[in-house]
């Protein structure tokens, strides 16, 4: 390969040895503010805080270092049941509410969410293993938007439906969430659910229950009527339980596409409303018009963020041919930098991968990768801490498109680099798969860039940016990544009825 | 001159796949009868592999219709109606044949359906601005999402319908008018306004591929709507039975669903064209550029 010639050449010209880049040598800089974990958690069911039916916790730990944080309550099918009751019981005067008195619950929530920022964020990172500066600036903050955001819904959801001039409620809402964003998660589940007037029962995943039991004390504190959120954690089993209930009016789940086709399977018989947030290959599409150097950012951006635990995650890279010995030279020059470590160290770009399963899973990946003949590069070379699961920023070249690297979610800091010659060559590319989540253009020209987004089977298009997010837009899939939009007007017909 | 009475030239009813009028591959056929149980023809009765070619001639027919511009779909579908009203007492006919319904009400049923046709005819180039927004993100970026068909989409009138040609256009119409390709699947009862609309689309322009009508069991073909992959949205109108086969399969692909109950009013029309029951067949898409430099 001829870039890789021109690549070895660089390298060897480099001024200090194997890295043309001087490694600059941090200091530690952990987040130290104390945060109380308690021993054990438990359910929040009709506003209290109770024993699990079944008496089992199961443990938190800490991926970053595999000590326990917590034992957390095991909700079983009775525990689901008595939720689901709970909120059947507060549907009604929830609803008989004054919209614009369910807004300043919203409002109140929001806030709190934001005075116990720092805490909320130390926790999220101690449970999940992300960067402290992600869960700081990127989790907790767009939490408070999205229920400060859908707190001013609820007394304009007349307008929010076009054609629906008295939209209800769909009832008691059955949530199920991922363990790659806790927090956010609960927060675009619940925020929309609370501001159309449903009541909800959410099963937070069982690796990151942390913060979405300090959410119920928030939840707590802020007065919320009993029952309008119950919170049963637990694992799949519970998941189950919560899907099955025949009490349960909609059932929103964000995960994988294998666990989300199941639950369609299961609502298929009942007629229960369903939205889906699955899985995703996006790719993202660099061309030789590009502004190169923010590209190079934006991939590190689209599949590094939050350890590639994110289902938009950028994984497949597409680069014009041209510019492709360019992109890889910049781009392992950069990975170079990226510090890998202690979530809890202000300047860690990546943390832990997330459970022992998980890291599992990325490894088995990276070694079919090398077994298809693909390269396996791993530029970073950093000290890895002894304990905890760690995984290296890793990119694969020589990728073809039949590669189970170029097709299946790997969920991990993995990227796919491949290559192609014109527009068209791209784009069939990238829609061939069947997911359809997101996708990123890099290119310096408008009507190129414009002509690609519309063309591009995605729920989400990101120009010249990456893995942005807001509370005001729409987030979700086509294809086999799902159906239904979280976030902004579009996000509130999922809770709605005519 | 014979003096005999000119015997008639019976019309063979055959299928609608990408703009031709193909019979069955199957070669097989469905009796129709009309009002007093008499037989009046037979029906090309459409087989997997008749589906399938209709869902594939639909899929190449998607690209272009979709891209083509909201004024041009709208013009298409104008057409279509100007086309139908030059057609009015055959579509009448046509209802009256199989039903028996009255000439007063077939033929207040086809004015119904034409204006519903132009209805939807202009919503083409508006129900993007009504379903879209500019989102204003906390941040130095322009944000906006818009509707985007979903693909091929299935309409399925599964049970007789007391107005079998207005619940056909309100099955078909939604998808078309927001650029998605259909494959409707007639009612075996009262198929023939639907085969009529059929032998109009292509004089009304509408590009082949673009609209496909077969008549076939939809029980049978149920299954098969369900579990084909090239599949991406359903709208039907079904028994129970029909609707848990189709819920079933859907969720294999996750296909987009809509199934309405059998006691479906279409003649609301306030309900059949309002913007909400395009939902079904649009995704939004949510494009993000920064603002600043």
């Amino acid at each position: 390969m001829a870039w890789r010639a021109k690549y070895d050449q660089f390298m060897a010209d480099a001024p200090n040895g194997n890295s043309p880049v001087t490694t600059w040598e941090y200091s530690p800089a952990p987040e130290t503010t104390p945060v109380v974990i308690p021993d054990q958690t438990q359910l929040y069911v009709g506003g209290k805080f109770i024993e699990p039916h079944s008496k089992k916790r199961f443990a938190t730990v800490n991926p970053a270092t595999e000590a326990t944080l917590s034992q957390i309550a095991d909700g079983d099918a009775a525990d689901v049941d008595a939720a689901v009751s709970a909120a059947r019981k507060a549907l009604k005067p929830w609803g008989k509410l004054p919209a614009s008195e369910r807004a300043k619950y919203l409002y109140r929530i929001a806030r709190r969410i934001q005075e116990r920022a720092r805490e909320l964020a130390i926790l999220e990172s101690m449970d999940g293993g992300k960067p402290i500066k992600e869960s700081r600036d990127v989790d907790i903050p767009l939490a408070a938007q999205h229920f400060f955001h859908h707190a001013g819904w609820c007394d304009k959801l007349r307008y929010a439906m076009p054609g629906t001039p008295e939209p209800r409620p769909v009832g008691v809402c059955g949530q199920i969430i991922p363990w790659n964003f806790p927090l956010l998660m609960a927060a675009w589940k619940l925020a929309p659910a609370l501001a159309c007037g449903n009541t909800v029962v959410l099963k937070p995943a069982e690796t990151t229950s942390l913060t979405a039991m300090r959410l119920a004390e928030i939840l707590q504190e802020c007065d919320l009527p009993p029952g309008v959120v119950n919170i049963v954690t637990g694992a799949g089993a519970t998941g189950k339980a919560l899907v099955d209930h025949a009490g349960v009016d909609k059932i929103a789940f964000t995960g994988s596409t294998e666990v989300g086709k199941q639950i369609a399977q299961a609502c298929a018989g009942r007629g229960t409303r369903l939205t889906l947030e699955l899985g995703g290959k996006s790719a993202n599409i660099i061309f030789a018009d590009a502004a190169i150097d923010q590209a190079i950012e934006g991939i590190v951006q689209g599949i590094w963020f939050n350890q590639g635990h994110v289902c938009c995650a950028g994984s497949r890279l597409f680069v014009e041919e041209s510019i492709l010995p360019e992109v890889i030279r910049k781009l392992e020059m950069r990975m170079k930098t990226l510090r890998v470590g202690d979530p809890l160290d202000k300047n860690t770009d990546i943390g832990a991968i997330n459970s022992k399963q998980q890291l599992a899973i990325i490894e088995r990946y990276i070694a079919e990768g090398g077994r298809e003949g693909c390269m396996v590069c791993q530029p970073n070379h950093q000290t890895l801490p002894t304990k905890g699961y760690w995984c290296r920023p890793t990119f694969m070249t020589g990728v073809q498109p039949a590669h189970v690297v170029a097709r299946e979610e790997i969920f991990g800091p993995v990227l796919a680099v491949m290559s192609f010659r014109t527009p068209e060559e791209a784009i069939s590319r990238a829609n061939n798969s069947p997911y359809g989540l997101a996708a990123g253009i890099w290119t310096e020209k408008g009507s190129k860039m414009f002509d690609v987004a519309r063309r591009l089977q995605a729920g989400v298009v990101w120009c010249n940016t990456y893995n942005q997010f807001d509370a005001t837009s729409p987030f979700g899939g086509f294809k086999e990544s799902g159906f239904g939009r979280e976030g902004g007007m579009q996000g509130l017909a999922a809770y709605l009825s005519e | 001159m014979n003096d005999h009475e000119r015997l008639a030239v019976l019309k063979t009813w055959k299928l609608f796949i990408k703009g031709s009028f193909p019979r069955s591959e199957s070669g097989r056929t469905l009796p129709l009868h009309n009002k007093d149980g008499e037989l009046i023809a037979h029906l090309s009765h459409a087989s997997r592999k008749d589906l399938r070619e209709a869902i594939e001639s639909a899929r190449g027919a998607f690209p272009g219709w979709s891209s083509s511009t909201a004024y041009l779909r709208s013009q298409i579908i104008y057409r279509l109606a100007e086309m139908l009203e030059g057609r009015r007492s055959e579509l009448s006919d046509a209802l009256r044949s199989t039903s028996g319904v009255s000439k007063k009400k077939a033929d207040t049923e086809v004015s119904a359906s034409i204006d519903r046709t132009v209805s939807w005819a202009g919503w083409c180039d508006k129900f993007p601005m009504v379903l879209g927004s500019r989102n204003p993100v906390a941040g130095p970026y322009h944000n906006f999402s818009m509707p985007e068909p979903s693909g091929v989409c299935v309409a399925v009138q599964g049970i007789a319908e007391q107005h079998s040609l207005l619940g056909f256009m309100s099955l078909v119409l939604p998808p078309l008018c927001t650029g998605n390709a259909v494959v409707a699947v007639a009612n075996t009862e009262h198929p023939l306004a639907a085969l009529l609309v059929a032998e109009v689309a292509p004089t009304a322009d509408i590009p082949p591929g673009v609209l496909n009508v077969i008549t076939g069991d939809a029980k049978e073909l149920a299954g098969w709507i369900a579990s084909h992959r090239d599949v991406d949205s359903v709208h039907a109108i079904a028994d129970e039975a029909i609707a848990a086969t189709l819920r079933a399969g859907a969720a294999e692909n996750l296909k987009r669903v809509q199934i309405l109950s059998k006691d479906e009013d279409f003649t609301d029309t306030d309900r059949w064209t309002n913007p909400r029951r395009l939902a079904p067949f649009v995704e939004t898409k949510t494009v993000w550029h920064p603002s600043a430099t």
